[in-house]
């Protein structure tokens, strides 16, 4: 029997010996100096067309470089581009590409490049989530952009209107230059292997393990090798927040995008922890069809009912920002100087509570129900996660003070979007990050019948508001035509402004030289390790 | 033993389809889809996608194509993880997820068979009152906790083991503890309730009575019999084990395939939901059956019907 009994357990060894031997051994691909962070979790995808995520365009931005690239001021400034220049009317940009550009592979990159690219992206077969992201250029409804290239190193864009973003747009991962042979030749395929993943960035992709990192190498044939910082970036691909914060506490990584909420009360003093704005608000939702949130006194009510301080230090606690609008603090206005936000001005004070909640009592009696009677059971939706519950619970709490009765519904985030999109809900839980500098991008949301109007409302002054300014040639006017165009949405109040996203990392003092973007990117092309 | 075998794997097959059919059908009753997203896509780009991978035909012919594409082993492309086959995604995942399940085990068999061994010899005394202790802390503490708390003491506190990553011996010590925890203890338990069975039984008290020595009358009598619920317990226990497990996967940072399981879900990914289904199903019935192959070996009272 002992034979027998060793003989099943070492077959067992020996079974797991093999395996072991099949796995990849995790070989050094790397020499010199080698910075490790994490900026989020396996991404679904590294194709510059298809990425749709903060952290997978962080990673684009490293492997791949557009005429443009965002400085450590958030300005857009020559990436591949050496200069440019606009025509009078602000339509037409013409790019001249830097000599001697390279892809990582070392074939010379060209004009032909960017135009291959922009094109693959608004394609119907490439499916991309970002598309749109191109409709500010002429012949994208047709399917053809108006882009064109008299010559290996001229790039010649026409836009449907002059565009002010459009240089930060020239910036964005979506619009990074592919290959099309690699591409023709490897199909989608091309962005999960290291040898078919070529890009023209200071850093190209040296080992790739799916769930665990990426890690980068200096790209010698990148235009400004001299000034690029580590030798290697170690992009490490977690996902747990405790295991990040562990990670970053014994110094293995020293830049962290994430950690738990309940930490960051002991970190905001520490020299490591860092806030930034980000171009985004955390807001509620209601159905504008469904009673009684169909009153636009009754949501107006409910809008002022809430303590957003409480929520943003009790439960938020990394320093968002109360929301007295839905454009977020952070997007310019005509004047760059100046912020939308403060040229705008908030619609209602969202730091004088007792106030507001005095009003809102008032109006709900105008609305027909005095001390909320009458108002139907509200049910709150939101999707799960303890922050979201918490904001729920606070929620209900001070819609109760208004003589509501609110019930909490919690549904998984698939099942929520779907519930939430199809407008079978009250009230129910929603953000929105811009993509771009541009007020636009949380504006033409709001259309009759978009993709994005959860709210199910309709404004016929506020859909021809919204083609006007995307006609508009004249920049002051268009923004004037912005502030009117979020006027309306609060003289229907039909949303419910929370507060204004801000983005918390840690960066540790041993690493000099990185910076992040409003819109969320982190760059560590020139950073050091001391 | 050959027609056993026949037989057994022909139920196999039918029950992989069973199991493929209902994922079918049940997967597409949970509402939402795999393009949705805080931002939704517009109304052209969700129809391309759609179209792309083929969810715009009735679900009738998806079935179809799905099951003729299963039978040429052909699982399709992952709907989220673009450009990468679900297969790829399973077997890279897999490869990684069974060698720590794999020593997990390994670790988990040579350590609670023993234990629960001198516990059932120590029945009542105090060394048998710490394991029980033990096992039971084992049995109740769960993965993410163990994990943590490991992670916290030996990597942030001791600064001895490193927190991501599987490049070193040292980087398998803390998820291997923390696959291990539970299966160890179930495993001391179930042995020394077995082993206090086949104790009791006449044929160890004439062993005992013929004046066999401990050492012999245990491993060569006891054993043999009391390990037989471990045995069955192992089948399932390493199907589940070599394919990975989402907590300790994601607090160490290991590239497994016990997270892809949970997101295949949560992100609808429909190709993946069925691949990661039907390899999990396939390997529970493999292992299943080498169990009972293991049984015979041990027991040969056991006779294959």
């Amino acid at each position: 029997m002992r034979r027998k009994l060793a003989l099943v357990l070492s077959l067992l060894m020996v079974a797991v010996m093999v395996m072991s031997a099949c796995g990849t051994s995790n070989k050094p691909a790397t020499k010199g100096t080698t910075l490790a962070v994490n900026v989020g979790p396996d991404p679904d995808t590294i194709d510059p067309a298809l990425n749709s995520a903060v952290d997978g365009g962080t990673l684009i931005l490293h492997a791949f470089e557009g005429l443009m690239t965002i400085d450590e001021n958030g300005v857009p400034v020559p990436g591949q581009a050496e200069k440019y220049e606009v025509s009078s009317d602000g339509r037409v940009y013409t790019f001249h590409l830097r000599n001697g550009l390279k892809w990582s592979d070392g074939k010379a990159l060209t004009a032909n490049d960017f135009i291959y690219a922009w094109n693959r992206a608004i394609a119907p077969e490439t499916a991309a989530d970002y598309e749109y992201m191109f409709d500010v250029i002429e012949g994208y409804d047709e399917g053809k952009l108006n882009v064109t290239a008299p010559d290996d190193k001229t790039l010649v864009v026409t836009l449907k209107n002059p565009v002010p973003y459009f240089l930060e747009l020239t910036a964005f991962p979506t619009y990074m230059p592919v290959r099309k042979d690699i591409i023709e030749a490897n199909g989608e395929a091309w962005a999960t292997k290291v040898e078919t993943y070529v890009g023209n960035g200071p850093y190209k992709v040296a080992e790739w393990v799916p769930g665990s990192h990426i890690t980068m190498t200096k790209n010698k044939d990148y235009w400004n090798y001299s000034k690029l910082g580590a030798d290697n970036l170690k992009f490490v691909l977690m996902e747990d927040d405790t295991a990040i914060l562990n990670a970053y506490q014994k110094g293995e990584i020293l830049f962290a995008d994430n950690m738990p909420n309940d930490e960051i009360d002991s970190w905001r003093e520490k020299p490591d922890f860092h806030l930034q704005g980000q171009l985004g608000t955390y807001y509620v939702s209601f159905n504008v069809k469904k009673a009684p949130f169909d009153n636009p006194l009754v949501r107006q009510a409910f809008i002022l009912a809430i303590d957003r301080e409480w929520i943003v230090t009790n439960i938020g606690k990394a320093g968002q920002v109360p929301a007295g609008a839905f454009v977020s603090t952070g997007l310019s206005d005509a004047d760059p100087s100046k912020e939308f936000r403060d040229v705008g001005g908030d619609y209602f004070d969202p730091y004088d509570y007792e106030g507001n909640l005095a009003k809102a009592k008032e109006l709900l009696a105008q609305a027909g129900y005095p001390d909320g009677k009458g108002l139907p059971t509200i049910e709150y939706l939101y999707n799960e996660g303890s922050g979201h519950q918490a904001i729920g619970e606070a929620l209900q709490d001070m819609w109760g003070k208004l003589g509501a009765t609110v019930t909490l519904t919690s549904q998984e985030w698939g099942t929520f979007l779907n519930t939430r999109k199809a407008g079978d809900y009250q009230v129910a839980r929603n953000g929105w990050l811009s993509d771009y500098n541009d007020p636009i991008s949380m504006l033409d949301m709001w259309i009759s019948g978009g993709g994005n109007n959860d709210a199910q409302w309709s404004n016929a002054e506020f859909d021809a508001l919204i083609a006007k300014i995307k006609s508009t040639q004249d920049n002051a006017e268009r923004y004037k035509l912005m502030h009117q165009a979020e006027d309306i949405i609060f003289q229907d109040w039909m949303l419910c402004p929370i507060y204004y996203y801000v983005d918390i990392y840690l960066q540790s003092e041993k690493m000099d030289g990185f910076y992040a973007s409003p819109l969320g990117f982190k760059y560590f092309k020139f950073a050091t390790v001391k | 033993m050959g027609k056993y075998v026949a037989k057994r794997v022909l139920t196999s097959i039918l029950t992989i389809w069973l199991v493929a059919t209902i994922t079918f059908l049940l997967m597409f009753l949970v509402p939402g889809g795999p393009f949705l997203a805080e931002k939704a896509p517009s109304a052209a780009t969700l129809e391309a996608l759609n179209k792309r991978f083929g969810l715009d035909q009735p679900k009738i012919v998806q079935y179809k194509n799905y099951m003729l594409n299963l039978l040429q082993g052909e699982m399709g492309e992952s709907i989220k993880q673009r450009g990468r086959m679900v297969q790829d995604i399973i077997f890279s995942g897999f490869k990684v997820s069974a060698r720590l399940g794999g020593i997990a085990i390994l670790v988990a068999v040579c350590i609670g068979v023993p234990i629960g061994c001198i516990a059932a010899f120590n029945r009542g005394k105090w060394l048998d009152s710490l394991i029980l202790f033990f096992s039971t802390l084992g049995i109740a503490v769960p993965g993410f906790v163990v994990s943590t708390v490991l992670m916290v003491i030996f990597s942030v506190k001791l600064d001895l083991l490193p927190t991501y990553g599987l490049t070193s011996f040292a980087h398998y010590i803390m998820p291997v503890s923390a696959l291990a925890f539970y299966p160890t203890a179930y495993i001391s338990r179930l042995m020394r309730s077995s082993m206090l069975e086949v104790l009791g039984q006449d044929y160890i008290r004439t062993a005992r009575a013929k004046g066999l020595p401990q050492f012999k009358m245990i491993f060569k009598h006891a054993l043999r019999n009391a390990i037989l619920p471990v045995v069955t317990y192992l089948g399932p226990l390493l199907a589940y084990t070599l394919t990975g497990s989402v907590v300790v996967e994601k607090i160490f940072t290991i590239p497994g395939l016990g997270n892809e399981f949970i997101s295949s879900i949560i992100n609808r990914d429909y190709t993946m939901i069925m691949g990661t289904t039907i390899f999990l199903a396939t390997l529970l019935i493999i292992m299943n059956m080498l169990v009972d192959i293991a049984y015979k070996i041990i027991d040969p009272r056991i006779k294959f019907k």
